[in-house]
């Protein structure tokens, strides 16, 4: 990695820190400078820490990239009525290709969940909740821990939080679905308008951030919104981890700046250390099941960041990086992904439900061009008419690899079914 | 007096005022655009699934349902744009794919001829087509014809009968209504109120007799009479529609605009009429 | 909701109550059983059969001890105020406690609660009024009610709901034995005079006999010759094997009924009449005074024939020179004589989707609301407390009837089934002998089981059904499977003298388990 995009691991604790405490002690608490965020934000009133949080410009972790300041504010403002409101880590990471929540819960939970901890005393929530994707059973306990080192340090009582496990279904990672969950009720998006900020949780005015979101708001209370912007671009102040998998040397977790050239995470030596065996690299696929397939042209031109990544149609979502080397068939990995959101569906909207069934069935008789019309005609309904995300991309890494020919036009027939 | 708070918005080029807390599709419907719907029901919270309502909002990444977003000031809706044709054509042809040509579902039919869609388009796999269950002598259920548009669990819970008895089940194109456990109908917790049968948009949920009269082909709208009269139970008085066919009750219905039943009976009065027309050795006695 | 049942009784009234539930009303639900509606309620009050007037007397006493009524209500709108505090003294919590089987803190909670409701509506059915006190039992809410102010106005009210589709229409039309249509009194001269005009004829200014009084009269032979419309008394009412007894009396009986009832089949004549609702015109009026459309869809079969035609048959066969009127003219008639009919039409029913009465004039919209009077100066008259004591139902448990029964409905059925036992449902699985779990474990019973129930006035069998709805002691049937349990024979027929209504939610009894064999 370039020395320019070389940052000091921030999210995730430096190995020195490890070494010295425990994931969930209060020493770790003290070495990661989280009771001094703790003590700085108890020491604002409620208009300043919003302040600060607009002025960090913190942009949601979880996918969608909005302002958390502007999430804030609309809870507060949800004030007015006097009603009880709730905070929500959402840490049901279920996107294919992306697992950094869970590398921040096992090895460091203290720090999202110091921030939830100060976004709840933000907000004025009355409750927090954890929604911790089912297979992360084994974090459950272990929040709970943290949450009573972080109680243990703030100066007023923290209020109650509770941690509840997903039934596995991808669609709970969706926020209203999520609510529903909590609820006890079958984990199906709702309609917004309204939004959570207004009419959330228990339909009460309720903040919810990924977890990422979280540690990065703990960040900006230790540091102060400043030295928190020193790092990442103007645009998207602050660092990135990236899950990055598939046909690299090292696939992992890493800390990368907003605004890092797409290659040097794929190259970098503190990063995933170049692609296996020497095999060229085909293409990589951005953001997860719903992000974008670039070229090695693209990828070689391309910045992590969400403008530069505009001009390709692209979006950094959950930070999920797959490497295909050019081996790889992507229409099979096409393929894949449509079987994906076939099962993942929740089955509530026509365009989805059926939708997603059609895709994967076309592509298992078809050729890509084949069906090519169809699959655009179908995309479209879903990505106008679906009621949320999942229904509404779920075809845009399919679309991502129609637009981009030289991906499939050799392995063309490697369809199944009719050729 | 309160005065009641309009919203000004633009639809189709033509500047309209409605009060606050209408539905675009209301709106629409004010200023004379039939917007269609099948999961829509008057009587029912929206469901916003069968997305056929969905139009063009300027400023959304998307089209919106306007069954159920409500009207705000300054918005500018477009409901007959490429896209929105395109999109209502899409929800035909999807949910066409599913069934087969004979089945009996006018308003998705209406939208199909509405749309050009073509029942085939998308008809590339998988079907709903599965046995019709017949466990029990009120209601008959086939779920080919179903297009979860959610009226029969919002009816069976908040919105009516408060009973429960039925979800939707499974996901993705396995989604489907569910007594628990695909229970049959009698061991579930149904009460046989009918008010699913009521307000299902197709064959999915008929009546025992109507479904028997049409498997014998003797089932004809056309010479069906509907009488307005009133429940002969309880005292609560509910407004019935006795559908006549060939001198006998073949149906019962309520109508949603009257102020005791807004459409809804319990079991006496949807299913309980049979004491008037039952055979003459029954009449006389044992 | 006191003493009723509606998510199974009325349905559609009880979806109406739940979207105020919904919307944020509180619904607390008093009936000795955990019923469906109790279910659905935020608060279940489980009181001892019977005891209600402890419990009603109690929250009056805690609203009154902690100064919640409303005086300026009471003072404009009602007297006697004095005479129920005296009553409601002597009723605290703990005293009230001890009857009604329910803690003094819950009493305590309940009468803040109703107390702090800005509306709050008390409805109730058979639970209060099937007792030999039925009208203490009203009177008792009645002045809940009154404390409150919380009657004519919205939301608020004491509302009995109606336990047949005409039950309130039988009274608007006179079928009391002292009124006359439209709730005229018989006594009063003015009005008879009126009538008297109207049909040409004098009519006696001394009431008639209710039910509970003709019972008696054919017990003792004063009555004669019944004529039974549209009912089942043999299988309706308490005490069946004393009813047959007293039938068996008469010289003549004639019965208009759609059915060969068991009633019926004793008659010396029998009128086969049409079914209301779908073979004749008429007009039911519901719950809420709201007066309805009933429309001929059908042609009734046989020699079946318009209740209204045969009446007017039957009085030209007598002598009377009666021209044939249809309902609809019949209607027009009560117009004229009934005020709070007057501006009712068939014509406007069928625009307006039924009418509430009072509707005084053609232009009048109808009355949702009753009693508004009570909210506008001056009032007069103003309305009585009724200050009521507390006694305990006529047959309490004993050595040798250890258990009570109380009796209800099922959601699927109606009465004695002549209606209800027709159509194909599902649950049509006959009549079930509940019995808590307490007394089940003690009498050794399983479910399914038969056995033998046995009051002071008869035994019925039929299978067990072990209900975690019941509290211990306590036996629930319906009646209305009698071709298969003749629930009205162990009934009690104790009957509160004003109201003529026989106790039919407590009668002390006796289960033993028994097999069919034992029948011989």
């Amino acid at each position: 990695m370039s020395p320019q995009h070389r940052v000091p691991q921030r999210l995730l604790p430096d190995p020195k820190i490890v070494a010295q405490s425990g994931p969930i002690s209060p020493q770790r608490l003290q070495l990661r400078g989280l009771d001094q965020a703790l003590r700085r934000a108890w020491g604002m009133t409620v208009t300043r820490m919003i302040q600060e949080v607009q002025a960090s410009g913190i942009l949601g972790r979880g996918g969608a990239a909005f302002p958390a300041s502007v999430k804030w504010q609309s809870v507060r403002d949800a004030d007015a009525a006097g009603k009880l409101k709730y905070g929500v880590m959402n840490a049901d990471e279920s996107e294919p290709g992306t697992f950094k929540d869970r590398v921040l819960l096992e090895t460091d939970p203290l720090l999202p969940l110091t921030g939830l901890a100060i976004a709840a005393r933000g907000v004025g929530a009355d409750k927090v909740y954890v929604y911790l994707r089912g297979e992360y059973r084994h974090l459950l306990l272990p929040i709970q821990r943290a949450w009573e080192v972080v109680e243990g340090t703030v100066p007023e009582a923290v209020i109650p939080l509770e941690v509840r496990l997903g039934g596995g279904a991808y669609i709970a990672g969706e926020e209203t679905a999520l609510f529903n969950s909590i609820e006890g009720k079958r984990p199906e998006p709702r309609l917004k308008p309204p939004f959570p900020t207004v009419k959330g949780l228990f339909s009460q005015p309720t903040l919810i951030h990924n977890v990422e979101t979280l540690a990065n708001i703990a960040l900006a209370f230790r540091d102060g919104a400043g030295p928190f912007r020193k790092y990442g671009s103007a645009s998207t102040p602050g660092t990135k981890l990236v899950s990055i998998s598939g046909r690299v040397n090292r696939p992992g977790v890493y800390e990368v700046p907003f605004g890092i050239p797409l290659t040097e995470i794929i190259e970098g030596e503190d990063t995933a250390q170049g692609m296996q065996n020497g095999q060229r690299l085909q293409a990589v696929l951005l953001g997860g099941a719903a992000g974008t397939f670039l070229t090695s042209l693209e990828v070689a031109e391309a910045a992590y960041d969400y403008p530069a990544l505009r001009r390709f149609g692209a979006s950094i979502g959950s930070g999920a990086l797959v490497v295909f080397g050019e081996t790889d068939s992507l229409p099979e990995v096409a393929q894949t992904l449509a079987n994906f959101f076939a099962e993942e569906s929740c089955g509530q909207c026509v365009p989805c439900r059926i939708g997603t069934v059609r895709i994967k069935e076309m592509l298992e008789q078809f050729s890509l061009s084949e069906r090519q019309v169809d699959l655009r005609d179908l995309a479209q309904t879903m990505r106008d008419a679906s009621i949320c995300g999942l229904g509404q991309s779920a075809t845009t890494a399919l679309m991502s690899l129609l637009d981009r020919p030289v991906l499939w036009s050799k392995n063309v027939d490697r369809g199944k079914g009719a050729v | 007096m309160e005065i009641e708070e309009s919203r000004q918005l633009t639809i189709d080029g033509e500047v309209c005022q409605v009060p606050a807390g209408t539905t675009l599709r209301e709106a629409c419907l004010q200023v004379g655009k039939e917007i269609p719907a099948l999961c829509w029901h008057e009587r029912l919270t929206p469901a916003n699934t069968c997305r056929a309502c969905v139009v063009e909002l300027e400023g959304s990444r998307t089209l919106v349902s306007s069954c159920s977003r409500m009207v705000e000031d300054g918005m500018v809706v477009h409901t007959d744009t490429p896209r929105v044709l395109h999109a209502r054509k899409g929800v035909a042809e999807l949910l066409l794919s599913t069934m087969m040509d004979d089945v009996n579902a006018p308003e998705l039919q209406k939208l199909a001829q509405a749309t050009e869609a073509d029942p085939a388009h998308f008809r590339v796999g998988e079907t709903l087509v599965q046995p019709i269950r017949d466990d029990n002598d009120l209601y008959v259920r086939d779920y080919s014809q179903c297009i979860l548009c959610y009226r029969c669990v919002a009816v069976c819970g908040e919105d009516a009968q408060n009973t429960f008895a039925i979800h939707v089940a499974g996901r993705g194109l396995q989604a489907h209504i569910d007594t628990g456990f695909d229970r049959s109908l009698p061991d579930s917790d149904c009460v046989f109120c009918g008010n699913c049968v009521q307000v299902c948009p197709t064959g999915a949920l008929i009546g025992k007799t109507e479904w028997s009269l049409r498997q014998e082909n003797e089932w004809d709208e056309k010479k069906i009479q509907v009488t307005e009269t009133t429940c002969s139970y309880c005292g609560v008085g509910c407004s019935l529609d006795l559908h006549v066919l060939n001198g006998r009750i073949v149906k019962v219905t309520s109508p949603y605009n009257h102020p005791v039943t807004q459409g809804m009976l319990c079991v006496k009065g949807r299913y309980g009429y049979e004491y008037v027309q039952a055979d003459v050795a029954h009449l006389q006695g044992s | 909701m006191v003493g009723s049942n509606a998510a199974e009784a009325h349905p559609i009234i009880f979806q109406h109550i739940l979207r105020g539930v919904h919307q944020g009303a509180k619904l607390v639900v008093v009936d000795p059983r955990a019923t469906l509606t109790a279910k659905r309620a935020h608060e279940h009050y489980a009181l001892e059969i019977g005891s209600d007037i402890a419990l009603f007397n109690s929250l009056a006493h805690v609203i009154i001890r902690d100064k919640l009524q409303n005086q300026s209500f009471i003072e404009r709108a009602t007297t006697g105020f004095a005479a129920l505090q005296a009553e409601v003294t002597q009723w605290p919590p703990e005293r009230a406690a001890a009857i009604t089987g329910i803690d003094a803190s819950r009493i305590e909670h309940l009468a803040h609660a109703y107390a702090s409701a800005k509306r709050a509506m008390i409805c109730w059915t058979l639970g209060i009024t099937e007792h030999h006190n039925a009208v203490d039992n009203v009177f008792a809410l009645i002045n809940l009610a009154l404390l409150r102010g919380n009657v004519g106005r919205p939301g608020a009210g004491l509302n009995p709901l109606r336990g047949q589709n005409n039950v309130q229409g039988g009274g608007d039309m006179g079928a009391l034995p002292n009124r006359l249509p439209g709730f005229q009194d018989l006594t009063d001269a003015a009005v008879r005079n009126r009538f008297e005009l109207a049909w040409g004829v004098p009519l006696s200014p001394k009431p008639g006999w209710n039910q509970t009084q003709m019972f008696e009269a054919m017990a003792d032979g004063r009555l004669k010759g019944l004529y039974v419309i549209g009912e089942n008394p043999l299988e309706s009412e308490a005490n069946s094997h004393h009813i047959e007894r007293i039938f068996d009396k008469l010289d003549a009986l004639v019965v208009q009924d759609l059915f060969l009832t068991p009633t019926a089949e004793r008659a010396d004549v029998v009128f086969p009449a049409a079914a209301s609702f779908a073979e004749s015109e008429g007009t039911y009026t519901n719950s809420e005074r709201r007066v309805q459309l009933v429309r001929s869809a059908l042609t009734p079969p046989g020699e079946a024939r318009d209740d209204v035609w045969i009446v007017q048959a039957l009085a030209r066969a007598m002598g009377h020179p009666w021209i044939d009127k249809s309902a609809e003219e019949v209607f027009a008639e009560v117009r004229e004589l009934a005020p709070n009919f007057r501006g009712i039409t068939y014509a406007r029913l069928a625009m307006a989707q039924g009418l509430q009465w009072p509707v005084p004039h053609k232009d009048h919209p109808g009355t949702a609301v009753l009693h508004t009077r009570l909210w506008q100066d001056p009032v007069d008259p103003r309305v009585p407390f009724m200050p009521v004591d507390f006694s305990p139902p006529v047959e309490r448990p004993t050595v040798d009837y250890p258990l009570l029964l109380t009796t209800g409905r099922r959601l699927a059925f109606y009465n004695t089934g002549v209606q209800s036992n027709v159509y194909a449902h599902p649950h049509n699985q006959g009549e079930q002998v509940e019995v808590a779990l307490a007394d089940a474990e003690r009498l050794e019973l399983t479910e399914g089981m038969w056995v033998r129930v046995t009051s002071r006035r008869g035994w019925i069998t039929g299978p067990v059904h072990i209900s975690a709805s019941l509290p211990p002691g306590v036996v629930f049937l319906s009646f209305h499977f009698p071709d298969q349990v003749r629930t009205n024979v162990l009934s009690i027929d104790a009957t509160d003298p004003r109201a003529g209504t026989a106790e039919f939610k407590a009668a002390a009894v006796r289960v033993e388990k028994w097999s069919p064999s034992q029948e011989a």
